[in-house]
């Protein structure tokens, strides 16, 4: 069946019918092709997802302060809890060997000036341990560290864009700019992947916002990492554990649902997983459907080819061809053209998402770093291969079994 | 070579039937030319395609070469035509996208005979039909009469039994119609067993024997003086 003369045959086929050769060919590889491309195109979607909600460390748990609802303790509702610097060390104290580390957070939105360029920037008083927690990236400088709290130094941390805003060409690092009426050193310039407004922040060290506000020791957030060893089912533990701790130090009833609140980060990790996963079924819903459809016009294609060459059959099966060997020539000639253009139609897919990558299609479409995984698309395309050549062998085999004389008589 | 006994062959025309051989009883001896005629729908095509399986018979014996043709699967039916039997065709039948040479070669290539050994002998046969130096070409580029010498070569490149011609002159003019037969008599003189399915009454008389049917029976069998279609020739 693979001897030399038979490939001869086939070849001479193809290459003196090269119009059916090239619808055939066509066919298939605009299917792989349009597989890979669409594939391709929902995995750089998912990557923009996942970079969307994949920036910031996902062994956090946020704490955030609000109104009772119940009276509770000897305490009237509607009591605003607020939280405070001893807070932090209580928590510190007693959970210590869960923690990896802690920090407030005091957002609060000011003029900044420099020079003459200003804007409104919202600024974040945080400890150290807020770098990790957002997983700032320092550019220049540095970020704020445990001297600055101790000392309340007036240093700020400014982002990339903010950078851009009111230095535009100059180095900020050393020089003075104006927050709010307190004129603050740059010690460090950050970028952070969370896009955009993520680089139009400033950190500040809280103690410092603490001091400005009239030496107070109130905290909007407090921000607590835990070790990541304790695993998803240990943070759930650690959640419902500072909860109790903290409604028993805040005389908040366990069961208002307002007082306190805590989110934690990995619950919103396992539900953007979830929908990034909806997302991949989707697109590889799309996929199928166009692999279906892609057979479906093998099959369609390979019925003409058999029909048309009806009359060829009769001829070889009078010369003496037995039927497996014209079932064999036929599905070689179909297997040998889908498996070339199917793998032309693959690389020219892998091309054009190699070429579409940019800035651009990040932008404005939301699709980061288009990509197929090269298993997937060679998996795919040996399906197409399989299913047509299944396509091909169903009207070969009929036209193998007519008798040469009805085959003959085909005009 | 060849013996049919009490050949019968019907086709199912809807509800009807019609029967188109009732009960054909016919021996063709080793080295015969034999012309086979009758007015259409006598069923003289049907019973040269029973003889080539390319058909099958209702019932009755069929004996080739020594060997009962009964019971035929397609792959079996393929293997005994390629080996006993060489067609032509009225309208030449040859591949069109094949040149002259392949056309010849293929029954060779289901013989499973080696492409050297192949082509050698396909250019030997387009030679005794005149057409060596056309070898290259493709059945488009080639006259009727030609097309019919390389449709004739290709049924001899495979050196069967016997030479089944269904209207090898239906489609031809008359001097090409005579050069054809001056071949097929050629061929006929070094041995080879050949049956021609004819309406002509001079391609008929250029045999050695006719049998006549009507309705779907021999109504005559006689041996003929030949005529030689050489004196027709240039």
């Amino acid at each position: 069946m693979f001897s030399r003369d038979t490939w001869k045959e086939i070849f001479e086929a193809i290459r003196k019918n090269k119009l059916r050769t090239f619808l055939t060919g066509f066919t298939v590889a605009l299917g792989i092709l349009i597989f890979v491309t669409l594939f391709g195109m929902g995995n750089g979607l998912n990557n923009t997802f996942m970079k969307f909600f994949g920036d910031d460390a996902t062994n956090i748990l946020r704490l955030f302060p609000s109104q009772t609802t119940i009276p509770y303790g000897g305490y009237k509702a509607k009591r605003q809890i607020e939280f405070k610097n001893e807070d932090l060390e209580d928590i510190n104290k007693n959970f210590a060997a869960l923690i990896d580390y802690i920090t407030p957070r005091i957002s609060r939105t000011v003029l900044v000036t420099y020079k003459e360029e200003s804007d409104n920037y919202n600024t974040r008083a945080v400890a150290p341990g807020h770098q990790f927690s957002e997983k700032t990236i320092i550019m220049k400088g540095r970020y704020i560290n445990e001297t600055d709290l101790a000392e309340r130094t007036k240093y700020a941390v400014i982002g990339r864009l903010i950078e851009r805003d009111l230095f535009q060409d100059e180095d900020p690092i050393g020089k003075y700019i104006d927050v709010g009426g307190s004129a603050f050193k740059v010690v460090g310039v950050f970028q952070d992947d969370g896009g955009d407004n993520e680089e139009r922040y400033m950190y500040i060290p809280y103690t410092t916002r603490q001091l400005l506000e009239g030496n107070n020791d109130k905290v909007d957030q407090i921000i607590v990492a835990f070790n990541q060893s304790i695993g998803y089912a240990g943070a759930l533990q650690f959640e419902n554990k500072l909860d109790e701790f903290m409604r028993k130090k805040k005389v908040i009833s366990p069961d208002d649902p307002r007082g306190i609140f805590i989110q934690n980060v990995a619950d919103d990790l396992k539900r953007n997983q979830q929908f990034a996963g909806v997302l991949q079924l989707i697109i590889s819903g799309i996929a199928f459907a166009v692999i279906i459809s892609g057979v479906i016009g093998i099959s369609n294609i390979m019925l003409f080819v058999v029909k048309e060459r009806t009359k060829e059959i009769g001829i070889r099966k009078a010369m003496g061809a037995t039927p497996g060997r014209i079932t064999g020539t036929i599905m070689l000639e179909s297997i040998f053209i889908t498996a070339i253009f199917g793998f032309v139609g693959m690389i020219v897919g892998i091309i054009i998402l190699n070429g579409i990558q940019g800035e651009t299609l990040e932008e404005n479409y939301f699709i980061t770093k288009p990509a197929i995984n090269t298993g997937t698309a060679v998996f795919v395309t040996i399906l197409l291969i399989v299913c047509g050549s299944i396509a091909a062998y169903v009207p070969a085999r009929r036209a193998a079994k007519i008798k040469p004389i009805v085959a003959l008589r085909d005009e | 070579m060849i013996e049919i006994k009490d050949l019968h062959k019907s086709y199912k025309m809807g509800s009807n039937s019609l029967h188109v051989l009732k009960g054909i009883n016919f021996t063709c001896e080793d080295g015969e030319l034999v012309a086979i005629m009758g007015s259409s729908g006598s069923g003289k095509s049907t019973l040269l395609n029973i003889l080539g399986m390319l058909d099958g018979a209702d019932s009755g014996e069929y004996i080739l070469d020594g060997v009962p043709i009964k019971d035929l699967n397609e792959t079996k039916a393929a293997q005994y035509r390629n080996k006993f039997l060489g067609f032509v065709f009225q309208s030449f039948n040859l591949i069109n996208y094949k040149n002259a040479l392949e056309n010849v070669a293929l029954p060779l290539y289901y013989q499973r005979v080696g492409r050297k050994e192949r082509q050698e002998k396909a250019l030997n046969y387009l030679e005794r039909v005149g057409l060596k130096e056309w070898a290259t070409h493709l059945p488009s580029e080639l006259s009727g009469g030609q097309k019919q010498r390389v449709a004739i070569a290709r049924a001899m490149a495979a050196e069967p039994k016997v030479l089944l011609a269904d209207e090898p002159t239906g489609a031809l003019d008359s001097k090409t119609s005579y050069e054809v037969m001056d071949l097929i008599q050629k061929i006929n003189d070094e041995g080879n067993t050949i049956l021609v399915v004819t309406h002509e009454e001079d391609i008929a008389h250029m045999c050695k024997r006719i049998v006549h049917l009507r309705d779907g029976v021999i109504v005559e069998d006689k041996k003929i003086e030949q005529v030689r279609a050489e004196s027709y020739v240039q």
